[in-house]
C-alpha cells in the first residue's frame, strides 16, 4: 500500500491560487480512476480535479471555501503498490491548510500557503492497517451505474417508508452494503426528503454556504444596488419584420453557420446605437471619479449555467458582422455551460444584455454589471393585437427592459439609445445600412 | 341484490390472497376475500402441504421397510405394511386444521369471506356465483390471485387411470405400477414418494435431464438415489398417450415407440396460471405471454387492480405470492412499498432435497459477475454421517471482487431447512465474511455453510 498524492493543478494561466468550492468525497471513501474529487474556483472558471488513481482517500488538505495555492497537497489516496509520494509526503497530515480565519474582515489577504515540510519527516510509515487484502476490497467501494443498492430489508423498509430513493445514499458497509448509520448520515446530511404520502410540517432549516460562484455573483449584486442608482426605461419593440428576416437567413442559411436568434441583431444594433451614444458604451470608476469610455464594443451576454451566472463577453462587436456574433455567442454559450471558458472570456465586458428567452417575462428591472452604466434586458416575445389605423393586426412584440446608471446617464439619453434600438430592431435593414 | 362495498377485494384465497387478506385486515381495511374452494387455495389443499404429508409417510414407510432387512443401525423391526385411505385421512386432517386455521385468522382480521365463484362485471366490481345466489361485490381495490393449474395433456386427458398432482395425493392405495410424465420438482417428489411406498415407478421426461432448472451437481445425488430406490427414468422420450387396453402409456424414444405398463399415469408437465373463466374478457389487462403482466408494485395495466402469485408469472411458488400478498395490502393502505427483494428460494422435496436460493454459479457468470464458489460435502460433516445422510453439499457462489453472496445452494437429507439462512444471508446482503465469521452450531448440517464460505474464501477447516 502507498500513498498517493494530489496537489492542486496550475488551473489557468497566472492563477497562483484557487478556491475549493466543493469536495466530491470524504475520507475514507474508495475512488475510481478519473472520479472527480474536487471542484475548485478561480476568478469566474470553475475547475474539476479528477483522481489520477483508483484508491481511498486517507487525507482532505483543505475545507471547502478555503483558498489554496497551486501546487500545493489536497488529498491524499491510499493506494496499491508504491504511490507518488516521497517521504515527506507519508508524513501525518498535520498541517493542513489553515482556513483563513481572518479572511472575513481581511478579504484580499492570500491564505496562509502550507508547508507541508515543517515536521521532521517520520521513516516510512505505512498505514498501520493490517487487514488481509480482502477487507480493503469489500469495504465502501463506489457503487457503479446501475448496480442494485445492497442493503438490509429494515434498512430498505425504513427508507421507503422515509421516501428516500437508496440508490442515492452511499453504503458504508461491506460490499457497499447500506446501513442504518448511513441511512442516519443522509436523513442528517439534509438528504431527507419529507415523510412519502402523509403531508407534515418541515421544520428542517438547511445551511448552505455562499461560496464559490454564488458568493461573486451575491458580491457583485450587492456593489451594484448599493452603488448605482439607475433608472429603469421600458419600451416595445415590433419586431415582426425583424423575425421574417431573421427566419428568411436562417432558412437559407449555410450549414457551416450557427443558427441566428435575436442576440446578434441585437448586438449590431447596439453597436450602431452606441456610434451615437459612445457613453452607453462606458466603466465608471466612481473611486476615482473617471468614466473610461470605450471604443471597441465588449458586449457580455448574461448566461446561466448549472453553478450560476456567468458572462461571457462577445469582444469587438462593431468590427463583427452578424453571423460572426452568432457564432461567437454560440461558442461562449457552450464554453460557459462546460465550465471551460477562459478568464478572458468572462470579463472585460463594457456593456450587457441579459435575456431569458421564452422565461423573459414582460417587464425585468436588470441590475447594471457594475462597473458598466447600461444593460439591456430582453423581455420574451409574443403576439399581441396593434391598431394599424383601421383595424387590429396581430404583430410579433417584444419589450427592452434596459437599466442605466442615472450618475452618468440621464433619462433622456437613456430614451434617445432605447428609442435608436427601437427603431432600428423594427427597421432590420436600417442595421446593415452603412452610414 | 345489493352490491356489497369493501375498499379490497381479494379473489382467491390461496397463500397470497389469504395473505393479502389477512394483512389488510391488520392495517383496517376494510377486506373481502371470494373462492370457490376451501380456503389455502392449491398450496393447503393440493400442493404444498399435503405433498409433504404423503412425502413423510413415504419416508417412514421406507425406513421400516429400511429396518427390516440387514442394517447398520442394528435395529430389527418386521416388514411394513401401509393403509393408503389412512394416510389420505391423516393428511386430510393436517389440511382440515390449516384450512379451519386460515378462516379463523381471517375472521380474526374482520375479513369478510364470500364462498363462490368470482367474475369481473368491469374493474371495480365482480359477481360471485354464491350458493345463495348471485352477489355483486364493488371495491376500491382488487387483488387478482386465481393462481394456477396443472397442465392438461390434449391426448391424455385427466380422468380415471390419468391423474393430475391433485388425484396422486387422494389415491385409495398404492398403485402397483405407476408412470409419471415430467421429471420436474413435482413429478420427481410424488414419484419418490410412491416409490418408496411400494409402487415401480417409471418417469419420462422430454429433456435429457431430470429437474431441468436446477444444474448437474444439485441434480446427481437425486439422480443417484432414483436408481437406488428402483425408479426408472426415460429421459429424451416424448409420451403419446394411453395404450389400447388403456393399461399402459404409450412413449417414443430415439424414434421407437415402446409402452409402459402403468396403473396410474401421473401427469407433472408443469402448471398453468388461472387466467380465464373470471372475466377477464370484461377488463384491459396487459399480458406478459400467459401471465398477467404486474409492475414492481404488483399493479396490472388497470389502476386499482393488482395481481399476485403464480397467475402473475414465474417462479410458483406459495412464499412469493405471501410476500407479494403482503406487499399489495400494504400499498392499498397507503404505505410505500415496493418489490425489492433479494431471493426466493426454491426447494425440490425430492430425496435428498435441494435448496437454492440467488444465483448459481453459471447464473452469476451470465449476468457478468466475476464470481467466487466452492462447496462443501456433507460426506466431511459430522451430523451428516451421524444421520446416514453423507450425499451432497452446501455451496457458496460470491462475488469475486467484493464477496457479495451472489447464490447459495445445497442438496442433501434435510437441507430445506437451510433457506432460512440462506434467504436470510442473500437478504441482509451478506459477504462471504459474514458467514464465515457466524458460529454456527456444532454438529449440525448447518456447518456446511459456514465451512463453505470459509472454503470460498480459501481456508475451510474441516477439509
Amino acid at each position: 500500500m502507498g500513498v498517493h498524492v494530489i496537489k492542486l493543478p496550475d488551473v489557468g494561466e497566472g492563477v497562483a491560487e484557487a478556491e475549493l468550492v466543493e469536495w466530491m468525497v470524504k475520507e475514507g471513501e474508495n475512488v475510481s480512476e478519473d472520479q472527480v474529487l474536487a471542484a475548485v474556483m478561480t476568478d469566474k472558471a470553475t475547475v474539476e480535479i479528477p483522481s489520477p488513481v483508483e484508491g481511498k482517500v486517507t487525507w482532505l488538505g483543505a475545507a471547502i471555501g478555503d483558498v489554496v495555492a497551486v501546487g500545493s497537497q489536497i488529498i491524499k489516496l491510499e493506494v496499491d503498490g508504491a504511490g507518488n509520494a516521497g517521504p515527506e509526503d507519508a508524513a501525518p497530515p498535520a498541517e493542513k491548510p489553515k482556513k483563513p480565519a481572518a479572511k472575513k474582515t481581511e478579504e484580499k489577504k492570500p491564505p496562509p500557503a502550507p508547508e507541508p515540510k515543517t515536521e521532521k519527516p517520520k521513516a516510512e510509515k505505512p498505514q498501520t492497517k493490517s487487514a488481509p487484502v480482502a477487507a480493503a476490497a469489500i469495504s465502501g467501494a463506489p457503487r457503479k451505474e446501475g448496480e442494485k443498492p445492497l442493503a438490509s430489508p429494515a434498512v430498505r423498509k425504513r427508507a421507503l417508508d422515509a421516501g428516500v430513493d437508496l440508490r442515492r445514499v452511499a453504503g458504508g458497509g461491506p460490499a457497499g452494503r447500506i446501513t442504518h448509520d448511513d441511512l442516519d448520515a443522509y436523513f442528517q446530511s439534509g438528504g431527507a426528503a419529507p415523510a412519502g404520502a402523509s403531508r407534515v410540517a418541515d421544520i428542517s432549516v438547511k445551511e448552505i454556504p455562499v461560496i464559490g460562484l454564488r458568493r461573486k455573483i451575491a458580491e457583485k449584486m450587492t456593489v451594484s444596488r448599493s452603488r448605482i442608482p439607475d433608472i429603469v426605461y421600458v419600451e416595445e419593440i415590433d419586431v415582426t419584420a425583424l423575425e421574417d428576416l431573421r427566419s428568411k437567413l436562417n432558412a437559407e442559411k449555410s450549414a457551416d453557420r450557427s443558427k441566428l436568434t435575436l442576440l446578434p441583431f441585437l448586438m449590431r444594433a447596439m453597436a450602431k446605437a452606441i456610434a451615437d451614444q459612445p457613453q452607453m458604451n462606458s466603466l465608471f470608476d466612481d473611486e476615482a471619479g473617471t468614466v473610461r469610455q470605450y471604443g471597441g464594443v465588449h458586449i457580455g451576454v448574461a448566461a446561466q449555467t448549472d453553478g450560476g451566472l456567468v458572462v461571457p463577453v462577445v469582444k469587438h462587436v462593431e468590427a463583427r458582422g452578424l453571423w460572426d456574433c452568432a457564432a461567437e455567442i454560440a461558442r461562449l454559450a457552450d464554453a460557459a455551460k462546460s465550465g471551460s471558458a477562459s478568464r478572458e472570456e468572462l470579463s472585460g465586458s463594457t456593456i450587457t444584455i441579459t435575456s431569458l428567452g421564452a422565461l423573459g417575462g414582460i417587464v425585468t428591472t436588470p441590475v447594471i454589471n457594475h462597473p458598466e452604466v447600461a444593460i439591456v434586458g430582453v423581455n420574451k416575445m409574443r403576439v399581441l393585437p396593434q391598431w394599424d389605423g383601421s383595424q387590429f393586426i396581430p404583430r410579433k412584440m417584444m419589450n427592452l427592459s434596459c437599466a442605466f446608471d442615472h450618475r452618468i446617464i440621464d433619462g433622456w439619453n437613456a430614451a434617445v439609445f432605447v428609442q435608436r434600438i427601437k427603431s432600428l430592431l423594427e427597421n432590420p435593414a436600417m442595421i446593415f445600412i452603412e452610414d | 341484490m345489493d352490491a356489497i362495498r369493501c375498499k379490497l377485494l381479494v379473489i382467491g384465497a390461496g397463500p397470497g390472497g389469504y395473505v393479502a387478506a389477512i394483512r389488510a385486515g391488520q392495517l383496517g381495511l376494510d377486506t373481502i376475500i371470494v373462492d370457490a374452494e376451501a380456503l389455502g387455495g392449491t398450496c393447503l389443499n393440493v400442493g404444498c402441504i399435503p405433498s409433504k404429508a404423503l412425502i413423510h409417510a413415504a419416508d417412514e414407510f421406507e425406513k421400516a421397510t429400511h429396518f427390516a432387512g440387514d442394517n447398520p443401525l442394528g435395529v430389527s423391526a418386521g416388514k411394513p405394511k401401509i393403509e393408503l385411505a389412512k394416510t389420505v385421512a391423516w393428511k386430510d386432517g393436517i389440511v382440515n386444521r390449516l384450512t379451519t386455521g386460515v378462516g379463523g385468522l381471517l375472521k380474526k382480521n374482520k375479513v369478510r369471506v364470500v364462498e363462490g365463484w368470482a367474475s369481473f362485471i368491469d374493474g371495480k366490481s365482480v359477481t360471485v356465483k354464491t350458493k345463495d345466489g348471485d352477489q355483486r361485490i364493488r371495491a376500491e381495490n382488487i387483488i387478482i390471485a386465481t393462481g394456477s393449474a396443472p397442465v392438461e395433456l390434449a391426448f391424455l386427458k385427466f380422468g380415471g387411470d390419468v391423474i393430475s398432482s391433485t388425484g396422486a395425493l387422494a389415491l385409495p392405495a398404492v398403485p402397483k405400477k405407476m408412470a409419471i410424465i415430467g421429471a420436474g420438482y413435482i413429478g420427481l417428489e410424488l414419484g419418490i414418494a410412491y416409490a418408496k411406498l411400494g409402487a415401480a415407478v417409471t418417469i419420462v421426461e422430454a429433456m435429457d435431464k431430470i429437474l431441468p432448472t436446477y444444474d448437474k451437481d444439485l441434480t446427481r445425488p437425486v439422480e443417484k438415489r432414483l436408481k437406488a430406490l428402483g425408479v426408472e427414468v426415460i429421459l429424451g422420450a416424448k409420451a403419446k398417450g394411453l395404450s389400447k387396453d388403456r393399461k399402459a402409456l404409450e412413449i417414443e424414444i430415439d424414434g421407437k415407440d415402446k409402452a409402459i405398463p402403468a396403473d396410474k399415469i401421473l401427469v407433472t408437465v408443469g402448471r398453468r396460471p388461472v387466467t380465464e373463466g373470471w372475466g377477464r374478457e370484461n377488463l384491459a389487462l396487459d399480458m406478459d405471454g400467459r401471465f398477467i403482466r404486474i409492475d414492481d408494485h404488483c399493479r396490472t395495466s388497470m389502476k386499482g387492480v393488482y395481481a399476485i402469485g403464480d397467475v402473475t408469472g414465474e417462479p410458483m411458488l406459495a412464499h412469493r405470492a405471501m410476500a407479494q400478498g403482503e406487499m399489495v395490502a400494504e400499498i392499498v393502505a397507503g404505505e410505500n412499498r415496493r418489490w425489492d427483494k433479494a431471493a426466493i428460494p426454491a426447494i425440490c422435496f425430492t430425496d435428498p432435497e435441494i435448496v437454492s436460493a440467488g444465483m448459481s454459479p453459471d447464473e452469476a457468470k451470465a449476468a457478468g459477475f466475476e464470481i467466487k464458489t466452492a462447496m462443501f460435502p456433507f460426506s466431511a460433516n459430522g451430523r451428516a454421517m451421524t444421520m446416514e445422510s453423507e450425499d451432497g453439499f452446501v455451496r457458496v457462489v460470491a462475488r469475486a471482487d467484493n464477496h457479495l453472496v451472489l447464490g447459495l445452494q445445497a442438496v442433501g437429507g434435510g437441507v430445506a431447512e437451510l433457506s432460512a439462512a440462506f434467504g436470510l444471508a442473500l437478504e441482509m446482503g451478506a459477504v462471504l465474511e459474514d458467514i464465515a465469521g457466524t458460529i454456527h452450531a456444532h454438529p449440525t448440517q448447518g456447518e456446511a455453510l459456514q465451512e463453505a464460505a470459509l472454503r470460498t474464501l480459501g481456508h475451510a477447516l474441516h477439509i
